[in-house]
């Protein structure tokens, strides 16, 4: 009747147990709340059931943040055991708890905090930028939020019900084959990465539609901004290997669940070609997410600085390079798999020219910020803690391109150093700089500043106190992945700094969650009346904050490149001329896409513990869900002229 | 504004949604064409390892699959008389067709179901060896999308025959075709490199 669950799958170890109580009893808070305060209505009315792309954008972000919380406590209680689990003194974790939270750790950092912080950026950014009322397919946008929600929640329930995988964060074979990991945690891991895949790629196809069909008339591709050009890159680059990690994954499941041999170490499995596909997704995938942190730091130098971005065709040149180049290097991963010399000479060289499309970039940035009027807002700062913290994490990046001295550095720590000092470099300083940017635009109200920039002074130094002893001693021999090892090594006081360092970041953390509150709390003198707070140069700045539901009453024409600039210096611009107030189409809010999501959920969850009828009613229930959507027709509504009248005088009132 | 003013921008708002999820539908078809390059790729990785068992020259019977890959064919064929009717706007030319496209579609699901089923009785199922995982994987993932275009199909004729071929209904229409005829598409591929080349 419930497959392989019981009661012994309730974790009864203390550290473990305690991680399940506080799950289980934030989530009873969030319902007491709601209830207490009458808030269910609200909550399904204007949140779960809407198709309007800013508020999804919100619930992505906030989801995405309470992920990254739980990354977080996952990659400190990693430095603490790794401070103090040496020699005789075992730490706190076990060695199996230790695999299962470094992997959840991984999983979590790039599926369900990175990955739906771009999405989320894009949704409430992308249409605004483009001049469009929507996306494309605004029910599919509120399907692909909810399946993401749906796999973060599977990865969560592993905390309550069962265990995580304990394989790392890609899952290689045949460690995670059930002949070597028969527990649930692989399965969690399957689903809840198959669940939010699939959320990923028709959130792909859904941008790249958007992006292509429905800009302004008028905004020719080279007129686009720079981060509609990454969004453009970056989807196109999810919609091409997002259905390779499908497949790799399902074929891993078949392994599990019917006994296949596409990855077994016995009957002619083939381990490494679960290597080479996992990582033809998964070196992509970090393009996916640092070209959006790109295009963000090229809306904030310029922004910031006050000018025209410098060379802007070249940095449309360089997004495509790396665009074409990120999917060609996949092999760096693996130069120790045994390909032969020429194979990794190919592949340690296109991992080289990756640089320099990337230093195109660096150049173009440093020259925009030169001789401008710069302005330090916090977004300008994270820019330039970026510019340093990337480049160093790109020079650390060519040294491991180099087949010989990748041989050595393999799977060592210096390594972990390289990949955070990119991905926390790049793509989270990328994304904490956008949300602070465009943050007014959505909320209506400015984040502090001055608590913006304590928590970015504690963010930096933390991250070089934190990452800089796990390059020193990858390079003195220690690899990942370690739960214990013996004082002679001499890695112990490196270690303790990296764990301090981790705790400063904690603190640009807390500083963070502090701002976000304060300038809640202070918001009526943080609000923006403008609709244009930073003297802004792209079309989001040209409507009231927040914007009203339909973006924009008239549908923009553009004229030039930095549009919404030229519109406030050339008095000849179209904007300029009164038009009248037209009707207005609308998509229709719907409960379908959350409740296909909630029947994937079921399904994952039957599938990892092989409940069988579960698995079947779930999969027909989402089947006949689509078909009532399929078959209904009354899926917008028209705004009257008059009522977009009425909204546009209401929302411009006390516009200075 | 006039009336008719109002019927000429909802027609081109109406117009704009065609285009839009046509688009959409064909970007989503490459999307699956590198799922399915992944699996092609996969199967040509381990169509060696055999480990000891007979390989595809051994197991497949040639005539058999033809007869499979006819059907599929026809099929296509008599979709596309039924997108003819469709663009005529008859849905009494639409469905007829249908119908024969679904048998055709389901003939084929069945006697693909029948080849694996006489494997695995034989002893050949997908756990035997990694080459069989391959071709199970392979052609099993053709066959499942073959399923999910018959469902669909049933539920398109039944819209058909209750609404006509309202803008929606035709719309979908459309992406359906498109759908059948890559899997069609698909199938060549599968027929040349499994059993085509399998047989030499």
């Amino acid at each position: 009747m419930f497959g392989k669950f019981s009661l012994n799958a309730i974790p009864h170890e203390p550290i473990a147990a305690g991680g399940a109580a506080s799950m289980v009893l934030g989530a009873l808070a969030v319902v007491a709340a709601l209830t207490f305060f009458k808030k269910w209505t609200w909550l399904w009315k204007e949140w779960i059931t809407t198709v309007d792309h800013k508020k999804i954008g919100i619930m992505y972000v906030i989801v995405a943040l309470i992920m990254l919380l739980r990354g977080f406590a996952d990659a400190s209680m990693m430095r603490l055991q790794a401070a103090i689990s040496v020699g005789s003194n075992h730490g706190f974790l076990n060695a199996d708890h230790y695999n299962q939270i470094f992997t959840a750790h991984g999983v979590i950092m790039i599926f369900f905090m990175a990955m739906p912080l771009m999405f989320g950026l894009f949704n409430l950014v992308v249409p605004l930028q483009i001049g469009a009322r929507d996306v494309a397919f605004p029910f599919l946008n509120s399907l692909s939020f909810w399946l993401f929600v749906m796999g973060a929640m599977l990865v969560n329930l592993s905390l309550v019900v069962g265990e995580f995988a304990a394989t790392g964060w890609l899952a290689y074979p045949p460690l995670s084959e059930v002949n070597y990991s028969p527990g649930v945690g692989v399965d969690y891991y399957i689903w809840a990465l198959q669940i939010s895949g699939i959320g990923s790629l028709i959130s792909g196809i859904n941008f790249f539609v958007t992006i292509i069909k429905m800009r302004a008339p008028g905004m020719s591709l080279m007129k686009m901004p720079v981060f509609i050009w990454t969004s453009l890159c970056t989807n196109i680059l999810v919609m091409m290997v997002f259905p390779v990690l499908t497949a790799t994954l399902a074929m891993l499941l078949v392994d599990r669940f019917f006994g296949f041999h596409f990855f077994t170490s016995d009957l002619g499995g083939n381990t490494m070609m679960y290597i080479n596909l996992i990582w033809v997704w998964g070196h992509p995938e970090v393009y996916i997410l640092v070209l959006p942190a790109f295009g963000i730091f090229s809306e904030i130098a310029a922004a910031f600085a006050q000018k025209k971005l410098f060379g802007y065709t070249s940095m449309v040149w360089a997004t495509a390079a790396i665009t074409l180049l990120s999917m060609l290097v996949w092999a760096h991963h693996f130069f120790t798999m045994g390909a032969g010399g020429n194979v990794n000479a190919v592949f340690g060289i296109a991992t080289m020219i990756i640089s320099i499309p990337t230093g195109v970039k660096v150049f173009n940035w440093l020259f925009t910020l030169f001789r401008g009027r710069l302005i330090f807002r916090t977004p300008l700062l994270w820019l330039i803690g970026f510019l340093i913290t990337f480049t160093i994490g790109g020079m650390t990046g060519v040294m491991l391109s180099v087949p010989p001295s990748d041989f050595q550095f393999h799977n060592s720590m210096f390594l972990i150093a390289h990949f955070h000092n990119t991905i926390i470099g790049g793509v989270v300083f990328g994304y904490f700089a956008g949300i602070i940017y465009w943050f007014p635009k959505i909320m209506g109200f400015k984040l502090s500043e001055f608590l913006g920039k304590v928590a970015f002074g504690h963010w930096i130094v933390g991250f070089f106190v934190a990452f800089t002893p796990l390059y020193i001693v990858g390079l003195m021999g220690m690899t990942r992945r370690i739960s214990h090892y013996e004082s002679s090594t001499g890695w112990q006081p490196f270690l303790i700094v990296s764990f301090l360092g981790a705790l400063i970041i904690g603190g640009g953390v807390a500083f963070q969650l502090l701002q976000i509150a304060f300038s809640f709390w202070k918001r009526k003198a943080l609000r923006d009346k403008t609709g244009d707070p930073w003297n802004g140069r792209t079309l989001e700045w040209s409507i009231p904050s927040p914007p009203p539901f339909y973006n924009f009453a008239h549908i923009p024409t553009v004229i030039a490149r930095d549009d919404f600039w030229e519109q406030k210096h050339n008095p000849e611009h179209p904007a300029h001329t009164k038009k009248p107030y037209e009707d207005i189409h609308m998509p229709r809010s719907s409960g379908l896409g959350f409740m296909i999501a909630v029947a994937a959920f079921a399904l994952g969850f039957a599938m990892v513990w092989h409940i069988i009828w579960l698995a079947v009613l779930s999969f027909v229930a989402a089947l006949v869900l689509i078909f009532v959507r399929s078959i209904d027709e009354h899926t917008e509504m028209t705004i009257p002229a008059s009522e977009v009248e009425r909204i546009e005088i209401e929302l411009r009132k006390d516009a200075v | 504004m006039t009336s008719v003013a109002i019927h000429q921008t909802h027609h081109n708002h109406e117009h704009e949604a065609d285009e839009k999820a046509a688009f959409g539908f064909w970007i989503y078809i490459l999307t699956d064409c590198l799922l399915f390059a992944t699996i092609f790729a996969v199967y040509a990785v381990l169509r060696p390892a055999t480990f000891g068992g007979p390989g595809p020259a051994e197991l497949f019977s040639l005539p058999y699959v033809l007869v499979e890959t006819f059907l599929l064919l026809t099929s296509s064929f008599t979709f596309g008389m039924a997108m003819l009717g469709r663009q005529a706007g008859k849905p009494s030319r639409v469905l007829p067709w249908m119908v024969v496209t679904f048998v055709l579609g389901l003939s084929f699901v069945v006697l693909e179901v029948h080849e694996f089923a006489h494997l695995i009785a034989e002893g050949h199922g997908p756990q035997s060896n990694a080459f069989l995982s391959g071709f199970f994987g392979l052609v099993g993932t053709h066959g499942l999308h073959v399923s999910c275009g018959l469902i669909w199909m049933a539920l398109m004729m039944f819209q058909v025959s209750r609404k006509g071929l309202t803008a929606p209904v035709a719309r979908k229409l459309f992406n359906l075709s498109l759908f059948w005829h890559f899997l069609d598409i698909i199938w060549i591929f599968v027929f040349t490199f499994v059993y085509l080349m399998g047989a030499i």
